[in-house]
């Protein structure tokens, strides 16, 4: 019983995890995400920074078709994305579900395997287990009979990454999993994604904190309606990238950037 | 023999509706489970000036066209930047007001009043009874709860994960391949048939009660969705028997009672619930203090 075994990958092992070419999304007429290009690699972490309203999660949501694009194209392992769920694990914003919801920690993992089980079959005995062995992986196994709005922001965060575990695919998309957590669960997910990594699965993360994104991601794709810069973090996450992506919003970056740790993009 | 009549036809309107509201309250949609409860009342009354007769077959069908009808509309009224709440206000309405119109220009050729509509005639319910090759088969009203519960508890048993995951996440289920939007229009289809089956028995404004009150009232008394549906149809049940109590003692409407008591049950669950109750929550304070 290992969350580990992935679906036979042969013929998908050339194609990249996530291909999204051209795609744009509005709403009502005002264009959100402008012709946005780009090829992610497989076993990568993925940082999607950019200022509020930059249409972070927009792109997650359109990648995923939660919402309609108005062109442009999502391909997962080469296929569209419709043929492709079952390879797909989502962590949506914690603060978009009820948690007053009544339910149990256990119970909102096990919702991770409702995409296996098709329309008829209810969870079982089987996925109990891998519910279960994704609870312990983020440390919450003492949680699992716990009431959902009983657990700190923390807690519930990670039982939606378990959920995500649970839902055992190839390429995941979080949308600020770290918003809100506590330092421990901070640690906890990081320690996990690197784990996802070097299963050779791909994450891509909707990312807040400019400080820990040299430490956390192998890649970043700065994003402001348009696509502004995308490639490894070194080359990419630079003061200069950074004040285009972030326009107007300078003020606010020259202090959240004391750290002397970025590159101003001269050097390099 | 009238009484266990009412007491049947008032137990299942009780489930039916108890097992609906539940989704209702958890997806912050109470509001269309009223809009709904009021706006198929045109589809009634089309039905019956098209038929002549209270085919309920006819009638179910229709109001679940202005069920639907009504649930797309403030879908997409919303979507065209309208608010949420006055969106369902208009919708609702404005679908009653034409049923009432309906209703009072063509009252002679159809006998269909007004009152019975709105707070519904179950004191009668044993007098409308279903003739069938000559037997006496029992009042119609339970025969088409019956089935309409029937149909409930197969739709939401076959599809329990589906409607829970869509109730709670709607982003995941519709990433995983659940169609979203058809099991919202199913709820709403099935609301809309609870609502016509239960109309004749309690009315369109009692209706919204036993959709929404013992649902609430299970909602403070449990953290389990399963045990959430069984308890909302029991405090419907509950309200079902202490209502008619009540009704019989004070010579009063006996839906109107009904409802009174699932309010005062859910009073009750408000001040005393173990885990949520007001004044429960007020002594662990002291304790604490």
């Amino acid at each position: 019983m290992s969350l580990n075994h992935t679906v036979a990958t042969k013929d998908t092992k050339a194609e990249a995890p996530l291909a999204i070419h051209g795609l744009s999304v509005a709403y009502q007429k005002k264009p959100v995400l402008r012709n946005i290009s780009f090829e992610v690699n497989e076993g990568e972490l993925i940082g999607v920074i950019g200022p509020n309203g930059a249409g972070k999660s927009t792109l997650m949501k359109a990648a995923l078709g939660l919402i309609p694009s108005i062109a442009g194209e999502v391909l997962v392992y080469g296929k569209p994305y419709k043929q492709q769920r079952k390879l797909i694990g989502y962590v949506p914003q914690r603060e978009s579900v009820d948690w007053d919801f009544p339910t149990n920690a256990l119970d909102v993992v096990l919702m991770g395997r409702y995409g296996h089980l098709g329309w008829f079959r209810r969870p079982g005995a089987k996925e109990k287990a891998i519910a279960m062995e994704a609870l312990s992986k983020v440390g919450m196994s003492d949680y699992a009979d716990r009431q959902i709005s009983q657990l700190s922001g923390g807690q519930q965060q990670r039982v939606f990454l378990a959920r995500a575990l649970a839902q055992d695919a190839k390429l995941y998309f979080m949308d600020e999993p770290f918003a809100g957590v506590d330092a421990a669960t901070e640690k906890a997910i990081i320690t996990l994604l690197q784990e996802l990594k070097l299963q050779g699965k791909t994450v891509i993360v909707v990312h807040h904190d400019l400080a820990t994104v040299q430490d956390y991601f192998d890649s970043v794709l700065l994003l402001n309606v348009e696509l502004q810069a995308y490639g490894p973090t070194a080359q990419t996450f630079t003061q200069e990238q950074l004040q285009r992506t972030y326009g107007g919003r300078l003020a606010f970056l020259d202090r959240s950037l004391q750290s002397p740790s970025i590159p101003d993009g001269k050097g390099e | 023999m009238s009484d266990f009549w009412i007491l049947l036809t008032g137990s299942l309107v009780a489930a039916c509706c108890g097992i609906l509201g539940v989704f209702l309250v958890l997806r912050k949609m109470a509001m269309i489970g009223d809009a709904i409860s009021h706006s198929v009342m045109p589809g009634i009354v089309i039905a019956f000036l098209l038929s002549g007769s209270r085919d309920s077959l006819l009638m179910m069908f229709a109001a679940l066209l202005f069920g639907l009808l009504t649930t797309f509309l403030i879908q997409m009224f919303q979507q065209s930047g309208i608010q949420a709440d006055a969106s369902i206000g208009v919708v609702f309405t404005a679908l009653f007001a034409i049923g009432v119109v309906l209703v009072s220009l063509y009252a002679r050729q159809v006998h269909l009043d007004q009152d019975a509509i709105l707070y519904g005639e179950i004191a009668y319910v044993h007098w409308n009874l279903w003739v069938l090759g000559g037997i006496n088969m029992g009042p119609k009203a339970v025969w088409l709860l019956g089935f309409t519960l029937l149909v409930i508890t197969t739709v939401i048993g076959l599809f329990y994960k589906q409607f829970k995951l869509c109730a709670f996440d709607t982003a995941l289920a519709a990433a995983i391949g659940i169609p979203v939007a058809f099991f919202h229009y199913l709820l709403m289809g099935l609301v809309s048939m609870a609502t016509v089956s239960s109309f004749e028995s309690v009315g369109a404004i009692l209706v919204v009660g036993m959709l929404i009150i013992p649902a609430s009232t299970a909602y403070l008394l449990t953290d389990r969705l399963g045990v959430m549906i069984g308890l909302s149809v029991a405090a419907g049940i509950a309200s079902t028997f202490l209502g008619y109590g009540a009704a019989v003692v004070l010579d009063a409407s006996i839906a109107g009672c009904m409802v009174c008591a699932a309010s005062f049950l859910f009073v009750a669950a408000f001040l005393f619930s173990p885990s949520q109750g007001i004044i429960v929550k007020k002594l662990r304070l002291r304790q604490l203090a």
